[in-house]
């Protein structure tokens, strides 16, 4: 009923049912798929084990008689049904000649259909993919009707044998590697073999150090961010990019994505110092109550005219947090749904970052536009080791 | 001349006078006033008509929630003075208000009134405290946007609530930024202008009417862009086209494995 | 007639140079066991071929550079517009190259199959038991594949330097720069500096293209090999015995098979391909970091990693003027790192259990091991909620679901959920295997309702047919744990000693609670058709065949115990 277990590998009887009594390192040899023939001249071998009396029995299809030797054949060679077999014919080859026509229209359509719009990409996608499509899957229909009712049914049986080696082969491997080992004098001269292993450590180490040179140690780059004090706050994706007065910026509830004067084609620096700005109605914004940053407070003396500047760089793991609501007066990252209070400072409030936004503190210069009166105060972007 | 001496002593005399010179007063002001708004041009000076007309459809249908002279009631509806006519025009014409239920956020929904209608609540409300006024179609044309210098503004401001293409998103306590699918140019520059809800303010000395003719632009044909790989899966990304991936191509692999490996009935043994 | 005389000639000119002619026998008429869920492997085979093949073609027009150029190809919205020329040059195969996007888009249909084919692959071997002895390697193996698979799509869909790709390497960035001690230098050496520089593209260019399907090719020949060496498992059946394989051979039936196989995979990438658009670099724009849109995810299969990140609460320490980042290496470290170790010590840690240390070729029904079955949905069940929860601004968008609100039924469903699969599971495992006992006992139903003499109706049944019964009786019973050396003393064997020893023996239990196998008279004694067997309404359902665990040898048979 349930499975017979294969007996330890140490059944001598089990041994010389497989390799046929005579064991050897080369019985082993032939893939290990199966019986190993007897070394012997000529004999007409069969790979599949002859099963021993009273053991599980070659299934054959039953062409021969019951209880005769087996037949020299194994597999039949008509289809069990011919009646079945003639309609099974006619659908294969119609498969297979629709895949030739649809194949011949793959190359048809390839020819024809041009790309070069977006509408005549589709027609060539549409053409090209259907062709190909219905060429490999006539194919593989056609295949498995084939299968199915052109070739017979049959059900063979193979013998495996156990993994693990019998014990004269394992005991010859353990014979042979000692004999080397012994003679190749690794193991009796001890300071030879650590002589060896002392000269290839060098080597081995070498391609990592290799390695160093793949980028700059970061230093103290993650800690600054290109502002700084004077630098012009110019709309982002504008083209020219514009400065920015706060009688222009003057709509309660409104944001506007601002970069640094001159960086604003730069992608290293823009990484780091993308900024929003957003406008706020007097009595909206909880200030700290001195000039310095206070936890979940907006610094007054960094902001102009209720216009209060945060990174953009979200301090969770650095996607820029764009998603304002104006109502709730949330920032939301649409990563990971970091949110971030900006009438107190940005603090978070849920979500998995776990500081504030940085604020850029904020002043006019002596034409009006919005400048920064330094840069961040802390580090911008997501957590990192150095960061205090 | 002599005509007009001859009567000045007549009992309505007076009367003509002042009548005559309201109107040359009145006339003159919109003369004056129609020709200095040139630039950004609403579509027609508001007739005092539709002004009256405006005010008698918010008293039916506004004023319930807004408050009898618009001022608002605190916790259900915001106060009208100063939204302007362009936020009356965008609210009412995209049929969020009249708000149906008080749920977290307004929904697009059937229009429920005519477009003359809504022109004249809009006319009211821009009465009665000014706000930005309804654009112009010069100023909504989508034929003077420039497609790549709106995309770019498109991802840097608005794409984080409304996708890449504009195919929607969610906020936070069950809002949501809806798609633009539906969205005319007018309504897409209103919104901008206004700020509806939870939208942020878009006003045109920060994204200049040109920059906002970009973003329309850039709104209207990518929405009407084929899609040259098939169906789009609604251009949400990656999640649809895994659903795909497993209830499609894997299942049909499945099935095809099971035709494979099925059994005949008449199988020997 | 000549192209026989022609490939004779041709193999004995083979033959002549490599004495091939016994093992290209034995490869011929070797057996190979038939079921549909063993083509799931060849699902993952086929994939990766067709990704070699259109991935070749692909890189005859890719520029893995990330140099800005203003595009002037023949996507007109886009002109004038300054993109990365990796950006640029695919798309220019999208809409210059003929068939350029249909190869992109077979090219990534073939590697969201690649994966999904990797899992369904993994949970099959898995909830069958096929990586017990002699396969463990194989399953090992076939997790660094899992392994490889995942950083090859991540590197591959990155390649086109698109917005969305982009956003997703801006949060790799930041999930190394996170590590402690080491993080910011791991960040600034694959990016060559900060986010973004200039080398990252070229460098997962040739990760991508070299590197990795250089290794995924080599451990897949090894996987194949070791599949071949050892022979497939096959499923229970009549003839089918630990020691055997039955199946139709090699030649002609299997290559037939599998080749009708990889033209299924290759057309079904290809109707996708046509059909279905996929990856719109596009309509994405190119990558600038300041931009990101709504709905952003990955390619689903690190979608639990994302939803990992998603999940994850505000927690982070700050200590003498340095901070682990609890909230971002935590979830990027953890859930997979733990899901691939548990997967790589389980095979070992079951046999420690079960002590069943023999070869096993015949697989397991998933309800004849219901604690491993268990266990899989269980952690199947966390899994896929990280993953819903990677989607989960979708979701509150499209479902009308208050976004925190997903997010707190995921904090707490990853704990909550994996206990209650545990438990559902392991109680349909054990009612499907007392569902099989009946069967073997009491028969099919036949539909036949006799009235007896008495007046009693009573349905006939017949007994189960031979091959059913042949896969209904296949239960192997684990052996016992090893017993102590005296029963006098009651010393512990070795392997059951002390604290660890109490913990198996408790394991072993709970995994071998099962259903009994009925005794396997089929029908009560002789095969003829049954009248009213007796049974009825005699409380038969509740005659103990619950919960009885098999085959403890050294506890006391303690029914209540144990089931978890």
């Amino acid at each position: 009923m349930s499975n017979t277990n294969p007996p330890d590998s140490g059944d001598t009887a089990w041994q010389e049912y497989l390799t046929g009594g005579g064991a050897s390192a080369g019985a082993a040899a032939a893939g290990g798929e199966g019986a190993a023939p007897p070394e012997g001249p000529a004999a007409p071998h069969r790979v599949i084990g002859t099963p021993p009396p009273a053991a599980a029995r070659t299934m054959l299809p039953a062409s021969g008689d019951g209880g005769a030797r087996p037949p020299a054949r194994e597999l039949p060679p008509d289809p069990d049904d011919p009646v079945r077999a003639r309609k099974a014919e006619f659908v294969v080859v119609a498969c297979f000649l629709l895949a030739m026509l649809a194949g011949l229209g793959f190359l048809v359509a390839y020819g024809l259909i041009g790309v070069g719009s977006v509408t005549a990409t589709l027609h060539s996608n549409l053409a090209l993919g259907l062709t190909l499509a219905a060429a490999l899957l006539l194919l593989a229909i056609g295949a498995v009707v084939w299968v199915r009712h052109l070739m017979p049914t049959v059900e063979l049986t193979e013998q495996r044998h156990p993994m693990a080696s019998d014990a004269k082969d394992k005991r010859a491997f353990k014979e042979t590697w000692e004999e080397g080992a012994e003679t190749s004098q690794f193991v009796k001269r001890p300071i030879v073999r650590r002589s060896l292993i002392a000269a290839t450590v060098p080597l081995g180490i070498a391609p990592l150090f290799l390695l160093r040179d793949l980028g700059p140690l970061p230093g103290t780059s993650l800690d600054t961010t290109v502002w700084r004090k004077g630098l012009r706050l110019m709309t982002y994706g504008t083209n020219p990019p514009r400065p920015i007065t706060p009688a222009e910026f003057s709509s309660p509830g409104g944001l506007i994505s601002v970069g640094p004067e001159g960086y604003l084609d730069d992608d290293d620096a823009m990484a780091k110092a993308a900024v929003i700005i957003i406008k706020f109605r007097p009595g909206e914004l909880q200030f700290a109550p001195g000039w310095r940053p206070v936890a979940n407070k907006v610094v007054q003396n960094w902001t102009v005219d209720n216009i209060v500047a945060y990174s953009k760089i979200c301090t969770h793991v650095g996607c820029p947090a764009a998603l304002y609501e104006q109502t709730t007066h949330h920032i939301l990252c649409p990563c990971h749904q970091s949110t971030f209070d900006a009438t107190q400072g940005a603090r978070v409030i849920f979500g998995p970052a776990t500081r504030p936004l940085p604020q850029l503190p904020i002043g006019i210069d002596s034409q009006g536009f919005l400048i920064a009166t330094g840069g961040f105060a802390v580090p911008v972007g997501p957590s990192f080791w150095e960061r205090s | 001349m002599s005509w007009i001496t001859a009567r000045r002593r007549h009992p309505a005399a007076t009367y003509a006078v002042l009548a005559f010179v309201l109107v040359l007063i009145g006339v003159g002001y919109a003369v004056v006033t129609t020709g200095g708004a040139a630039t950004a041009a609403p579509q027609a000076t508001a007739s005092a008509a539709q002004i009256a007309e405006g005010h008698q459809l918010f008293e039916e249908s506004c004023s319930s929630c807004h408050g009898i002279f618009a001022e608002g009631v605190s916790g259900q509806a915001p106060s009208l003075i100063g939204v302007g006519a362009a936020a009356v025009d965008f609210q009412v014409g995209t049929g969020r208000m009249p708000l149906a239920e008080n749920s977290a956020e307004a929904d697009r929904k059937t229009v429920r009134f005519t477009k003359a209608q809504i022109a004249a609540l809009a006319a009211y409300i821009q009465s009665l405290g000014g706000g930005p006024p309804i654009p112009s179609a010069a100023q909504v044309n989508p034929g003077a946007g420039n497609y790549g210098l709106g995309q770019q503004l498109f991802v840097a401001d608005c794409a984080a609530c409304h996708n890449f293409v504009g195919a929607g998103g969610a906020l936070t306590y069950g809002k949501y930024a809806p798609p633009l699918t539906a969205s005319t140019p007018t309504q897409i520059y209103e919104a901008m202008l206004t700020g509806p809800e939870a939208m942020p303010v878009f006003n045109d000395l920060t994204i200049t009417p040109q920059q906002k003719r970009d973003i329309i632009a850039y709104v209207t044909q990518v929405r009407s862009q084929p899609n040259p790989g098939g169906f789009s899966l609604g251009r949400v990304g990656p999640v649809t086209e895994g659903l795909v991936a497993f209830l499609g191509l894997l299942l049909f692999l499945v099935l095809a494995a099971l035709w494979i490996t099925a059994k005949h009935g008449k199988a020997h043994e | 007639m000549s192209v026989e005389r022609a490939l004779e000639g041709t193999g004995t000119w083979l033959d002549d140079r490599l004495h091939g002619a016994r093992g290209a026998r034995v490869l011929l008429r070797k057996v190979f066991p038939d079921h549909w869920s063993f083509l799931l492997g060849e699902i993952i085979l086929y994939s990766f071929i067709i990704l070699l093949l259109t991935g070749t073609l692909l890189s005859l027009w890719f520029q893995p550079s990330m140099t800005d150029v203003i595009y002037h190809g023949s996507y007109v919205p886009l002109r004038g517009v300054r993109m990365s020329e990796a950006y640029a040059s695919t798309l220019n195969i999208t809409f210059d190259v003929r068939g350029g996007l249909l190869l992109r888009q077979i090219h990534h249909w073939a590697a969201d199959l690649f994966m999904a084919g990797i899992m369904a692959h993994m949970i099959r071997i898995f909830f069958t038991g096929a990586y017990r002895k002699p396969r463990e390697i194989n399953w090992l193996i076939g997790i660094v594949l899992f392994t490889l698979g995942l950083l090859e799509g991540l590197f591959g869909y990155s390649l086109p330097d698109d917005l969305l790709s982009g956003a997703g390497l801006r949060i790799l960035e930041g999930v190394i720069q996170s590590v402690p001690l080491v993080g910011t230098y791991l960040a600034f050496f694959l990016f060559g500096g900060p986010f973004p520089g200039h080398v990252i593209i070229p460098r997962l260019y040739i990760l991508h293209v070299l590197l990795i399907p250089g290794l995924i090719l080599a451990l897949v020949t090894a996987h194949l090999f070791l599949m071949f060496h050892q022979k497939h498992t096959q499923m229970p059946g009549k003839g089918r015995t630990n020691t055997n394989v039955v199946g139709a051979p090699m030649y002609p039936y299997f290559m037939a098979k599998t080749g009708a196989f990889f033209f299924f995979v290759f057309g079904a990438c290809a109707v996708a391909a046509a059909l279905v658009q996929v990856n719109p670099i596009w309509l994405y724009g190119p990558f600038n970091p300041v931009a990101i849109s709504a709905g952003s995810q990955p390619d689903f299969y690190m979608g639990m990693l994302e939803g990992a990140l998603r999940i994850m609460p505000a927690w982070q320490w700050v200590v003498f003027g340095h901070t682990f980042a609890f909230n971002v290496f935590v979830p990027g470290l953890l859930p997979l790192g733990l899901l691939f170790t548990g997967a790589a010590v389980w095979p070992f840690v079951e046999q420690w259990i079960t002590g069943d240390r023999r070869e096993h070729h015949v697989n397991d029904r998933p309800r004849n091991a219901p604690a491993r079955t268990a266990l899989g949905m269980a952690v199947i069940t966390g899994y896929g909620i990280m993953w819903a929860e990677g989607a989960n601004d979708l979701i509150a968008d499209h479902l009308d679901v208050p976004l925190y609100w997903i997010t707190w039924a995921a904090r707490v469903g990853i704990f909550v959920g994996p206990v209650i699969a545990y438990i559902i599971t392991k109680r349909i495992c054990l009612g499907l295997q007392r569902k099989d006992s009946h069967l073997i006992e009491h028969g099919v139903e036949t539909g036949i309702i006799r009235q007896l003499p008495g007046g009693e109706f009573v349905e006939e049944t017949r007994p189960v047919d031979d091959e059913r019964l042949a896969v209904l009786t296949s239960r192997a019973d684990l052996p016992p744990l090893p017993s102590g050396e005296t029963t006098q003393t009651d010393v512990p064997a070795p392997g059951m000693r002390g604290g660890l020893g109490r913990v198996r023996e408790r394991l072993y239990k709970v995994v071998t609670e099962s259903v009994p196998v009925a005794s396997g008279h089929n029908g009560h004694g002789d095969g003829r058709a049954i009248e009213g067997n007796g049974h009825e309404g005699n409380g038969h359902e509740g005659d103990g065949h619950d919960r009885a665990a098999v085959g403890s040898g050294t506890s006391s048979p303690d029914a209540e115990d144990g089931h978890a």
